[in-house]
């Protein structure tokens, strides 16, 4: 299955990736109106070293500990083998939270739920948003 | 090969998923003495507060059974495993036989003799769908509920019913509450924000005495109610595998495989004891990912793989009223604790190894420290300094560890 994966070399830690994340999810269809004056809540996280950076989001695991510690049944991997979220079933335990290996997913922007990337399959972008617009080309959508 | 599944929650559903990985058309009998659809379990008390439905908190969709082939029997009992001819009996009459059985049948309410009980109407226990739907249908705006327990499903109830009852208090023995997750400062933290919600807690303290709607604490204080609910602990239901025959502690005693003392019989969840790697020692770990967890681990073993949990440590996720708490391990060792007032962490170490943590508040990227627990990753090999600050992948070695985790091209 196609996955995102970080260079770190080329990562230049301008946090972009994580705006683009954040408008592609915020149902709004222009830039400004989605992220100004908000205190952005990203799927993608860049982390930043003395002299690396590189962002971090779900990792589509294949056998993925957050579907099998869900207490609700709202995560399952899809046919393509993308991890899922039901919002609706989802009560905001944050189990998938504490066993998630990579910090991937998080509390929503109310705190009932959670989110996590899911490759901009159900925002209407089609394609990963946060690798359409990364400035270096640092951030690929590729089988590995 | 044919299997039967006893139990129809996290560890049944975790073991037909298991078998199906591998075994896709051996036939699979599961037998429930629940009449449902596989439901979850913790969310009953999101269902009393409106947060789920019936519907959504299934646990697995409704065509589970079907897609899976399994032949589900619910609103049965089994009374009695042969293990020498391999059958079940069930309470219909009937008589199963099996290549392997399952055995996930999870623990069930404990209620100690308390004097007077008999006399108090309206009782409750706060374990399945129907007793919530029972507790439900007794409650009025009006109603004072007490609550025998201060652990995590008393106060998961109190928080299930708050806009529900008129006054609720939480009685219970130990000087603080969630005394299996936090230690006292975190207590203190989330005691207080249940408070601010209205739950009165009396502590340190117990019934001595029921009369119809008072009960009279052994300190002398006494408190008037018209809904009675205990919740003071839980027992594995062993009953079944004693009787069987199988080796028996407190819970079912099952090996990394997930199997008990009969080679074909294997168990799951909250009526075993398993190993805990932070200690080394076997114990109960009642919890919702360990039964699903060794449910699959089991039912892969079934359809004759060679699977082993060998990670297993208690670890739980809970909220109150918007405060949340991760905790995951065990705690004895070394301490590092972080505190505003609010926000609350505690990270214990042990022979150069996490060994467990506790996290109020903030919670972000919790599962980093859960990983290094059951991973066991020795400290000297990542930065664990800048973890300790925060959780976060750039405490590991960007040319191995880190690489091999996200893939990283060289
Ligand atoms: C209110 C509440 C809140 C909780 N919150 C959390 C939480 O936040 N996080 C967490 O990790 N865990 C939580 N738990 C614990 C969690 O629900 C259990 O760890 C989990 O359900 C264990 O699954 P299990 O498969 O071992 O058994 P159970 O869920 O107990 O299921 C046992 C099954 O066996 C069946 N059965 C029993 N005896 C027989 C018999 N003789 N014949 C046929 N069938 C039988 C029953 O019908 C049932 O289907 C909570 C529990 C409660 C009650
Ligand atoms: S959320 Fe975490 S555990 Fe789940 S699939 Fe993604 S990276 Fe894996
Ligand atoms: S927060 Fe939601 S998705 Fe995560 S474990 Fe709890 S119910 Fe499942």
């Amino acid at each position: 299955m196609k996955k995102i994966y970080v260079n770190e070399e080329w990562c230049l830690g301008c946090h972009l990736c994580e705006y683009y994340c954040a408008f592609a999810n915020s149902g709004k269809d222009n830039m400004v109106s989605a992220l100004k004056d908000v205190k952005i809540n990203p799927r993608i996280q860049v982390e930043e070293g003395k002299d690396i950076c590189f962002a971090v989001n779900c990792r589509h695991c294949p056998d993925p500990i957050c579907v099998k510690s869900c207490i609700a049944g709202a995560l399952s991997k899809n046919s393509d083998g993308m991890i899922e979220i039901d919002t609706g079933k989802c009560v905001g335990c944050f189990t998938c939270v504490l066993v998630c290996p990579f910090g991937a997913i998080m509390p929503n922007d109310d705190g009932h739920a959670i989110q996590k990337c899911e490759l901009c399959t159900k925002n209407g972008c089609g394609t990963p948003n946060c690798v359409a617009h990364c400035p270096n080309n640092a951030i690929v959508y590729e089988e590995r | 090969m044919k299997y039967v599944i006893i139990g129809n929650s996290a560890g049944a559903v975790g073991c037909v998923e298991g078998i199906r990985q591998t075994d896709t058309d051996g036939g699979i009998t599961l037998i429930a003495s629940e009449p449902y659809h596989t439901y979850s379990r913790p969310l009953i008390s999101y269902l009393l507060c409106g947060q789920t439905d019936e519907e959504k908190m299934k646990y697995r969709k409704a065509s589970f059974y079907e897609d899976n082939k399994v032949d589900a029997r619910l609103g049965v009992s089994v009374t009695k495993i042969d293990p020498a001819a391999k059958t079940v009996a069930t309470d219909g009459g009937e008589t199963i036989d099996y290549d392997r059985l399952f055995i996930a049948t999870g623990s069930v309410p404990f209620i100690p003799p308390m004097s007077g009980l008999d006399t108090v109407e309206k009782k409750f226990t706060f374990m399945t769908l129907d007793s919530a739907k029972a507790l439900d249908a007794a409650l009025t705006p009006e109603s004072r509920v007490l609550i025998i327990g201060a652990g995590l499903i008393g106060l998961k109830c109190a928080e299930g019913i708050h806009g529900k009852a008129g006054k609720i208090t939480v009685v219970d023995l130990a000087d603080r509450i969630l005394p299996s997750i936090l230690d006292k400062a975190g207590s203190d933290i989330m005691q207080k924000h249940i408070e601010n919600h209205g739950i009165e807690f009396i502590l340190s303290d117990s019934v001595k005495e029921f009369d119809g709607t008072t009960a009279t604490l052994n300190s002398g204080a006494a408190v008037d109610f018209d809904v009675l609910v205990i919740a003071v602990g839980v027992r594995p239901a062993t009953d079944l595998a004693k009787d069987a025959g199988l080796n028996v502690n407190r819970g079912i005693v099952t090996d990394i495989k997930c199997r008990t003392s009969d080679p074909n019989i294997y168990a799951a969840g909250d009526c075993t004891e398993s190993l805990d790697i932070t200690t080394g020692q076997n114990k109960i770990m009642a919890l919702l990912p360990n039964a699903y967890m060794q449910g699959e681990c089991a039912g892969k073993n079934m359809a004759g793989g060679d699977a082993c949990y060998d990670k297993g440590i208690p670890m739980n996720a809970i909220g109150f009223f918007g405060l949340h708490i991760v905790s995951a391990g065990s705690y004895d060792g070394e301490e590092y604790i972080e505190s505003d007032g609010v926000n609350y962490k505690k990270l214990v170490t042990k022979d150069g190894l996490l060994k467990g943590f506790i996290l109020m508040g903030d919670v972000k990227r919790a599962g980093i420290y859960t990983s290094l627990i059951r991973e066991q990753t020795p400290l000297n090999t990542i930065d664990f300094e800048l973890v300790k600050r925060s959780p976060q992948l750039m405490a590991f070695a960007a040319d191995s560890e880190r690489r091999r985790k996200l893939s990283v091209k060289a």
